[in-house]
């Protein structure tokens, strides 16, 4: 090989005949490789940003739209993006809020700031998910003039992992129009039925809130009978993903008690947007 | 601090990196053979694990997280995409520090290490831990316990597979099945016996 | 067949880099529950190891000798950085299903090995030859897994039904262990069986044999 190496002319040829074991020739393919490495990496990453953030951005509002029941195949997402109104909610007081702009706040990093969340006490973090973000996106279709679905993001921990969803309420908190898993890593085929579309479509319909006000929305074990007193609440239960169903009641429990959108919903029944 | 013990004993048992993420599985079934060298190789990764999941962390918290730069007047710069060649780098550098460490200070556990140190480095097992630490964002606290957590989990498999190895060379396998492939359904028999931790709640 | 297909076909079944070499059998466990994200992974592999194989091959008479590794791990891994990114801006939702398995090509056993083993001490063609045949006999056990896994765990291939489901309205009662982890390892340990049954040449020989007694010998 340095036979090779030392019969070629010019500066190329001189760099390439150094011994390869030598300091130089060390540093120089070091600093070589490192160089081209790098930039390739470097502007793969940067001419490809754009187009991947905007997929996370498509995916997301997709997801919306779909829970909303707004999704139309042949039209683009940014086109029915359009009717949905992102804006920013306090939770604590429901109030909405200009602290950020709800199209790019993220709250699961806000959630592990100490400045804008904080920890959720033991006995009130039914969900499992530790801390609260004090803002949170909320998504509203308008129609006359009238809050029509309100679509909230949700998310608490279910038996391996913290699912993340978006549910969509009627105009006034009451009704669930839609519900839906973005991000979870539930047991395939068990816990992960909560991707099926059959088993979401049952909490079509289904009622929220009890006669003083507290939550009744939730999964049961078994099925749900049409003459059961608490039917217009109960969903049905995912054999052999017990675990996986609580985790979901409980988190919607959470979301949709006092600690989370409740106030906002009364705020939004009351007031409007 | 029950976070942390619940972390760690998840990571063990019922987020075992081997039995239910099946990382690390080359040298897991290339070593497995022996009980004593299945342990020397166990020690080895809890160790460069317990080190190399903190330090990445602390990479990409201070480094290469979106608006990590911010103490150095750069919020804007995004170097996540860098991560993979930085774990890596940082788990080749530990391996090395590593190697020399035993080299000089405790030179019989190094020479009945041999070469399962150097291939320390490309057990997935080791990126895997340092990749899951970043795709589920754990403190430095966290990092710790889970670096030691998945390392001994993982020591823990290979150490059991070991054991039914030494016993399985008495028994009568079809010669199809011999050596790697009855190892695939021990290891398979194994993984299904760890999922019985999946409805422990810690 | 001349040295070239024989470059190329001979990992495919004969030395398969999982079947018998033991190697890459971490990612064709975990993502071998659907056939596309299997598919999807045996072509980064295929594109990462040509890839890497070229260009270490090309300076292979250049590396300093106790920086030999660290240079072929950079090389793969600005490789698998790229492919990562672009699946991220091309293929988003393939790659959120193959989440961190990307990134572990890196330490895939087969890449760095083929490497080590051949490109760093052979020209450039034959390199890539041999890169590309042990990565179509990855993708091969990782799509004959898959095709089991999808099939029987929940009735359907490449994401189409075949068998209709009977949480759908049909008859089928999925097979839930193949959408568990271990079920992996029992198709892959019958495969390996099933090769070994075709090619005796591959069966591994005891280490310790049981001297058989017939109860007519003395003891």
């Amino acid at each position: 090989m340095s036979e090779q190496n030392a019969n070629r002319t010019g500066l190329f040829g001189r760099l390439a005949a150094l011994p390869n074991d030598s300091i130089a020739k060390m540093l120089l393919v070091t600093v070589t490789l490192s160089l081209v490495c790098s930039v390739l990496v470097s502007s793969a990453a940067v001419l490809l940003k754009p187009m991947q953030m905007r997929n996370v951005e498509l995916a997301r509002k997709a997801r919306i739209l779909e829970v909303a029941g707004l999704m139309e195949p042949e039209r683009s997402v940014d086109e029915l993006f359009a009717g949905v109104e992102p804006r920013l909610v306090e939770l604590d007081t429901g109030e909405f809020s200009e602290a950020f702009d709800p199209a790019t706040y993220d709250q699961r990093i806000a959630a592990r700031d100490p400045d804008l969340s904080r920890a959720i006490e033991p006995w009130n973090d039914i969900a499992g998910i530790g801390r609260k973000a004090r803002y949170a996106p909320v998504y509203l279709v308008e129609s006359g003039g009238e809050v029509e679905k309100v679509i909230l993001p949700v998310h608490g921990y279910g038996l391996w992992s913290t699912m993340y969803g978006f549910l969509a309420l009627s105009g006034d908190g009451e009704e669930v129009l839609g519900l839906t898993f973005y991000q979870h890593a539930e047991t395939p085929g068990l816990g992960g039925e909560i991707e099926n579309p059959r088993w979401l479509e049952r909490w079509v319909g289904k009622q929220v809130y009890g006669p003083e006000g507290e939550v009744r929305l939730q999964v049961v074990r078994g099925s749900v009978g049409p003459e059961d007193e608490w039917a217009d609440w109960a969903i049905d239960g995912i054999s052999g993903a017990t675990l996986t169903a609580d985790g979901v009641s409980n988190m919607v429990k959470y979301w949709l008690g006092e600690d989370g959108f409740k106030p906002f919903l009364v705020r939004l029944r009351e007031e409007g947007a | 601090m029950e976070g942390l013990i619940g972390l760690f004993l998840r990571a063990v048992f019922i987020e075992n990196l081997a039995l239910a993420f099946f990382l690390g599985m080359c040298t897991f079934l290339a070593v497995s053979k022996r009980v004593d060298t299945a342990i020397g190789l166990g020690l080895a990764v809890v160790v460069v694990q317990a080190i190399t999941v903190p330090a990445n962390s602390l990479i990409y918290q201070f480094i290469l997280r979106p608006g990590a730069l911010d103490w150095a007047g750069l919020p804007a710069v995004d170097l996540s995409f860098l991560g993979l060649i930085t774990y890596i780098g940082v788990i080749a550098a530990m391996v090395q520090i590593l190697e020399m460490t035993l080299d000089r200070f405790f030179p019989a556990l190094y020479s009945a290490l041999g070469i399962f140190l150097p291939l320390i480095t490309v057990n997935c097992a080791i990126l895997g831990g340092s990749l899951f630490m970043v795709e589920r964002n754990y403190d430095f606290a966290q990092s710790v316990t889970y670096g030691i957590g998945s390392g001994v989990g993982w020591a823990l498999a290979i150490v059991a597979l070991a054991g039914i190895r030494e016993k399985l060379k008495y028994s009568d396998v079809p010669e199809g099945l011999q050596g790697l492939g009855i190892t695939f359904i021990s290891t398979g028999l194994m993984a299904m016996a760890f999922m019985a931790f999946s409805g422990i709640q810690v | 067949m001349n040295t070239a297909g024989k470059t190329l076909l001979e990992p495919v079944i004969d030395r398969n880099p999982i079947t018998l070499q033991i190697l890459g059998v971490c990612s064709a466990l975990a993502v071998t529950t659907q056939m596309i994200p299997s598919l999807i992974m045996g072509l980064a592999l295929i594109f990462v190891i040509a890839a890497s194989s070229a260009a270490i091959s090309m300076i292979r008479n250049h590396m300093p000798g106790n920086i030999r590794i660290i240079i072929q791990m950079t090389i793969i891994a600005s490789l698998v950085i790229l492919v990562d990114q672009f699946l991220k801006a091309f293929a988003y939702d393939i790659s959120r299903q193959l989440s961190v398995f990307v990134g572990l090509i890196i330490t895939n056993c087969i890449v760095l090995g083929r490497a080590e083993a051949f490109a760093s001490s052979n020209p450039v063609g034959p390199s890539v030859l041999d890169g590309v045949g042990h990565g179509i006999g990855y993708a091969l056990v990782l799509l004959v897994v898959a095709f089991f896994r999808e099939l029987f765990g929940s009735g359907k291939l490449f994401g189409i039904e075949i068998l209709p489901l009977a949480s759908e309205g049909g008859w089928y009662l999925p097979n839930g262990l193949m959408l568990l982890a271990p079920s992996a390892f029992f198709i892959i340990g019958l495969m390996i069986w099933a090769i070994r049954t075709w090619k005796p040449a591959q069966v591994e020989k005891p280490e310790y044999q049981i001297h058989v007694v017939h109860r007519t010998e003395a003891l």
